[in-house]
């Protein structure tokens, strides 16, 4: 995937004569957030206009849909693509197309929780773990090396079993299973904030620790959350889709490209593109999201910049 | 000439800052020991040595600044303040720092969050501690000392956009915002352009003179020291060699390391090669007993394999056994015998 990644990104570039690197932009010193000068990373571009475009789908199925997404119509039951039906229909004449158009939103709701859950848990904890004493701060990580070892469907499987199955009981569930490489991240992105001067002179200037996590760490780890989030997302919504084709994600007759690849099962041979199509959305919106978060983390690292 | 030896010591009282027997260690290694420092009121003390001597950790143990597994013993006052610094906890020790002790760092690069606008940062070391009634006031403040520190109309700068100097001069007006008793300068100009250094180091001045504020500057290097301090304390191995009148020390060094150093910054003597101290300061903690200086040292016998003693007074001495020649003494003795001979 990451090659093809790369060929995508590399072709994407000539077509947009992206200019090369402005080499002035390099002379900045390395704690300064340059705003110009660093030219578009390719997956940075691709990565967000597929994002966009499933943003704008979601956002459009909500005034707009081929059909009603939830309309029984047996008169067209396992259609084929036509004029009428651009992606066919599923066994219950229900439209491919609006089916995958509503879906979207589900996927999107499903990464807006999961990544909203871990980082509003996984990013105070990092940098709890970064600013206080070493044995508290051994606690929090060790703690979090137990949950990272307990495996994330597993626990979004437990969750529905205990609170009934649901989307939003799943994606709490895997928000909370990946709280810890949230914490681990931010955590070691912090410990970095906490060794410059500035906090240390905000320490001298009589400031108290825990307006320096606010003002002073958690806006310079703003990049590190945002390629976090982008990645956890991607993971989110291929765990909703596991989770939905389990019978333990979205239950009908809400949408969801992950019970749709479970509906498809029984038709794999004989209607195909049942499975084909939420499958190729599932690929293409997680591929978006890591490319994104790629994309982000080469543009806000400055280590790296030296690799492209 | 005398009038130089038996210069009256300030009363301890009126110090505003005096350090007693500060030892700093981490595990069993020791840093800094038994380092005794005094700053009267508006006085301007410089702290020279080469890097690794302990300077900055000097200034670290004032502030309580320490990192989490080095720890510093002795005593650490300030005057105004009711309890001693070391021993002291977070919470009163963050009431003290940025209002009656303020430090300006060497990195100007780094000193500044990147995140944040300039002004809004001056504005914060005011709104901290209520200095300032209220945002508006610390704004305006933070406009005046920006003016001040001829930086006029960069408030709403971020860091990235103002050079190392700029950013130098912001970094001493978040310092000097609540007119600090005393304020610290580890190496502030080290690390910019020459022509930016005597405008940093001007403003430092012009800064604690006009709050009579005391300054406590750190450096290693000794013409800065020359020009802005007053008395002067040499530190190598984590511990004071020598102290004194600035005059007093560049001029007639006592303690053979002052003596290299001396030698070895000289820039007059272009004819014969720059003379070197032999050999590099040992690591952190690895200092040898007894004279911390005897393996680099050129005079050093048997004896000084144990401490030497400080000879002369709290505020002008040195701790040597085979001290350099007093210059001072011996030029009144020889102009006293050439009197006696005429």
């Amino acid at each position: 995937m990451n090659d093809e990644g790369g060929s995508v990104s590399r072709g994407a570039e000539s077509a947009l004569g992206v200019p090369a690197s402005d080499p002035a932009g390099r002379l900045d010193g390395p704690a300064v957030r340059r705003t110009a000068g660093r030219r578009l990373n390719p997956s940075l571009v691709v990565g967000g206009i597929i994002v966009l475009v499933i943003v704008l789908t979601a956002l459009v199925s909500f005034v707009w849909t081929p059909y009603d997404a939830t309309l029984v119509d047996p008169a067209v039951r396992l259609a084929k693509p036509s004029w009428s039906h651009w992606f066919g229909t599923d066994k219950f004449g229900r439209d491919l197309l609006s089916q995958i158009m509503v879906g979207s939103r589900t996927t999107l709701f499903v990464g807006l929780v999961a990544v909203g859950v871990a980082a509003v848990i996984g990013v105070p904890l990092g940098i709890l773990a970064a600013m206080t004493r070493r044995w508290s701060s051994e606690l929090i990580m060790r703690a979090n090396d137990l949950l990272l070892a307990f495996p994330a469907l597993l626990l979004a499987i437990m969750f529905g079993a205990v609170f009934g199955a649901s989307t939003l009981t799943a994606m709490v569930a895997i928000g909370i299973a990946t709280v810890p490489s949230f914490a681990r991240v931010i955590r070691s992105g912090a410990l970095q904030v906490m060794r410059t001067e500035y906090v240390l002179a905000a320490r001298a200037a009589g400031r108290r620790p825990f307006p320096i996590a606010l003002r002073h760490v958690l806006p310079n780890v703003t990049s590190l959350i945002t390629v976090q989030a982008s990645v956890s997302f991607a993971i989110a919504v291929l765990a909703e889709a596991a989770l939905s084709f389990l019978g333990y994600g979205t239950p009908p007759p809400t949408p969801s490209w992950g019970r749709m690849l479970q509906e498809s099962q029984e038709f794999l041979f004989s209607a195909p593109r049942l499975a084909v199509f939420p499958g190729v959305a599932i690929a293409i919106a997680v591929l978006g999201f890591n490319l994104l978060g790629d994309g982000l983390r080469d543009r806000f690292d400055p280590k790296l910049e030296d690799r492209r | 000439m005398s009038a130089l030896v038996e210069e009256p010591e300030v009363a301890e009282q009126s110090d505003v800052l005096a350090v007693r027997g500060l030892t700093v260690s981490v595990r069993d290694k020791v840093l800094v020991e038994d380092v005794d420092l005094t700053v009267g009121p508006g006085e301007r003390v410089g702290l020279i040595g080469e890097s690794g001597s302990g300077k900055s950790l000097t200034a670290l143990s004032v502030l309580g600044l320490l990192p989490e597994d080095v720890h510093a013993k002795g005593s650490v006052r300030l005057a105004g303040i009711d309890h001693d610094l070391i021993g002291a906890d977070e919470r009163q020790l963050a009431r003290i720092r940025g209002r009656d002790l303020a430090m300006v760092f060497q990195e100007p690069m780094t000193a500044l969050n990147p995140t944040m606008r300039v002004g809004d940062q001056i504005a914060e070391a005011m709104l901290i501690h209520r200095t300032v009634p209220n945002r508006r006031a610390a704004r305006t403040a933070a406009t005046a000392l920006l003016d001040r520190v001829q930086l006029p109309g960069v408030a709403r700068a971020y860091p990235h956009q103002l050079s190392g100097g700029q950013r130098q001069r912001v970094v001493v007006a978040i310092a000097l915002a609540n007119d600090p008793a005393l304020l610290i300068c580890d190496e502030p100009t080290t690390a910019l352009d020459v022509t930016v250094q005597a405008m940093v180091l001007d403003l430092i001045l012009q800064g604690v003179a006009a709050r009579e504020s005391a300054l406590l500057f750190i450096t290693h290097d000794l013409a800065v020291v020359a020009t802005i301090c007053q008395r002067v304390l040499v530190m190598y191995g984590g511990r004071v060699v020598e102290s004194g009148p600035v005059h007093e020390v560049f001029t007639n060094p006592r303690h053979r390391y002052t003596e290299g150093l001396l030698a070895a910054s000289d820039l007059d003597s272009a004819a014969h090669r720059l003379p070197t101290i032999p050999g590099n300061v040992p690591a952190a903690g690895n200092f040898p007993t007894g004279c911390v200086f005897r393996t680099r040292c050129a005079h050093a016998t048997d004896i000084c394999t144990t401490t030497p003693p400080w000879t002369g007074s709290a505020s002008s001495g040195f701790a040597c056994h085979h001290p350099a020649p007093d210059l001072v003494a011996l030029e009144t003795r020889r102009s006293s015998r050439e009197v006696a001979d005429d």
